[in-house]
């Protein structure tokens, strides 16, 4: 019934999403050859099919826009359920330090150039969040790629990762109070409970987290999809309805599930937020006039060249405590540089703000460069002239060359 | 046994380190999926490996079993959930002509078809011996085959 009546626009649909879908297939096939990750391309073609674009949708922008919410849902979920409780805790413990000067270093660039371009605060700070968040996909798949999961600063790479992901269950309700919030005490209010919704479940979740997987451990593989699934729409909803944002309702559901149950769930969700987070970066571009990019471009390299000496800071800091020696510590930073889904999903928080529009283009241009720069950047890292060290760098071609057992 | 160290790698896995009696690092990361690597550092720069061997679940079998774990019972389980495959075990007796002869000389497959395929002397097992194992009076031999092919074997084994 219901499709008979919509025949026609139903034929429509179906054939601009397959036709999207596919084309971002061959995009995917293409990023896998290079050995880059997708994201940049998908924010390429959601230029190309967005307003102004070469090939503007229209039919389907609804459904589409329906799907980038849930992707970005699925993105925190995915995030959320990353890490063990046994990971954050310790996370927690050895990472304040180095996690503190990623943020100083990351961050504060962002927020001035925000405030240097005439943007409100509330801009200016998630402009901040853009430059702040390594891509965790990304940088894991670097670190995978270039066979360096072995590598003394690895752990140091990855606990900066840790501590960026508690940070955002801070970072993300505030700001999404701040873009919400019609004044002062609204705000203010908006913030308190936000962040004390947050304490409540990290703390649920690292002390009592094995209870409430269990209840959930039962049943078949699509029972538990279907649950996980639910639960985080629910709880991001429900999130949605007290102002605060339903992506870190959803990060929170990611936090809480631990034990096999993570495990069970990660691996049967990722394949759908691949399908949902494809759409999402999809429409986050599909929404950017081109006619905006050319002003962001000159902000957004400043930017990526900045923060990605920031994050060189940040690898040296996170990787300096475990004794590693000034190559690795470049490594470290290197690796990190590559910014990618998170950025994107703050930018989309400010997409009602007075400079929303600026925000959007100027992260996506950012993003393109350090999606695509980060991942070349760390594989030459060797290579790179070691700052401040007088004493002759190691050859890398003699050390690096595939002797032994592969 | 040297010291091993535990490194965990938050959302990868764990891996573990030592230092072999040459002063070799040696390392092997454990991701959560199943797959290993083992890595080997660099002596130059030892934050950084020189070089790594990825192994599938699979592969990490086969190599633990190569590095030592029983070989045998590993193929005797295999063999014995096969149909139409026959395992059994064989004494050479004293008087037998096969006595300080090569499993070579004996050409037992070409004969039976059943194949020998591990020995095992005064209780201790010896897998996947070569042609030119030389029979002791008290070995017995194990073998595979069907069991036509084994019933020929022990026949000539005996005589």
């Amino acid at each position: 019934m219901i499709l008979a009546a919509a025949g026609e626009d139903a034929a429509l649909v179906f054939i601009e999403i397959g036709a999207v879908a596919l084309g971002l297939a061959v995009l995917a096939r293409f990023a896998g050859r290079l050995g880059i990750t997708a994201i940049p391309f998908y924010l390429l073609a959601g230029l190309a099919v967005g307003e102004g674009g070469i090939a503007p949708l229209d039919v389907s922008a609804e459904f589409i826009s329906l799907s980038a919410e849930i992707g970005v849902l699925l993105l925190l979920l995915v995030l959320g359920l990353e890490y063990t409780a046994d990971e954050l805790r310790h996370g927690l413990r050895g990472g304040l330090v180095p996690g503190g000067v990623d943020a100083a270093v990351n961050f504060t660039p962002g927020l001035g150039a925000g405030l240097l371009l005439g943007w409100d605060l509330t801009t200016a700070v998630l402009l901040g969040g853009v430059c702040w968040i390594s891509s965790s996909g990304v940088v894991a798949k670097v670190l995978s790629d270039l066979d360096r999961l072995g590598n003394r600063e690895t752990p140091a790479v990855l606990n900066v990762l840790v501590i960026e992901d508690l940070a955002m269950a801070a970072y993300l309700p505030v700001v999404a109070a701040l873009v919400a919030g019609r004044d002062l005490a609204d705000t203010a209010a908006t913030v308190s409970i936000a962040l004390a919704a947050v304490a409540l479940v990290l703390v649920v979740a690292l002390r009592w987290g094995e209870r409430l997987s269990a209840l959930l451990a039962g049943g078949s593989d699509e029972a538990l999809l279907l649950a996980v699934f639910g639960l985080t729409l629910l709880v991001g909803g429900l999130a949605q309805e007290v102002q605060v944002s339903a992506a870190i309702g959803a990060f929170l559901v990611g936090l809480a599930l631990s034990g096999p149950v993570q495990a069970r769930a990660g691996a049967l969700v990722e394949p759908l937020r691949d399908l949902f987070a494809a759409t999402f970066f999809l429409f986050f571009s599909f929404q950017i006039d081109p006619g905006d990019l050319p002003a962001v471009v000159l902000p957004a390299a400043a930017l990526a060249v900045v923060t990605g000496a920031g994050k060189l800071v940040s690898g040296h800091a996170a990787a300096r405590p475990l004794g590693v020696g000034p190559r690795g510590r470049l490594r470290a930073g290197t690796a990190l540089i590559a910014r990618g889904e998170f950025s994107i999903v703050i930018a989309s928080l400010g997409a009602g703000t007075d400079h929303g529009d600026e925000l959007g283009a100027l992260a996506a241009a950012y993003v393109l460069l350090t999606a695509v720069a980060g991942p070349v950047v760390a594989k030459y890292a060797d290579r790179l002239p070691l700052p401040g060290a007088h004493a002759p760098a190691p050859s890398p071609a003699a050390s690096s060359d595939g002797r032994g057992l592969s | 046994m040297p010291e091993v160290t535990e490194i965990r790698l938050p959302g990868v896995g764990v891996r573990h380190e030592y230092t072999t009696a040459d002063g070799e690092r040696v390392g092997v990361v454990s991701h959560r999926t199943g797959r290993r690597e083992i890595v080997v550092y660099d002596r130059e720069d030892p934050d950084k490996t020189r070089s790594v061997l990825h192994l599938s679940p699979d592969d990490t079998r086969t190599l633990a079993e190569l590095l030592g774990a029983p070989h045998l019972s590993e193929a005797l389980a295999s063999v014995q959930r096969l149909e139409g495959l026959a395992i059994d075990w064989i004494t050479v007796p004293q008087g037998s002509r096969f006595v300080g002869s090569t499993i070579g000389d004996g050409q037992f497959r070409s004969r039976t078809g059943a194949s020998i395929v591990a020995v095992v002397r005064q209780n201790t097992p010896l897998p996947s011996p070569g042609p030119d194992h030389r029979f002791e009076a008290g070995d017995v031999a194990v073998a595979v085959g069907t069991q036509e092919g084994l019933t020929q074997l022990r026949q000539l084994i005996d005589t």
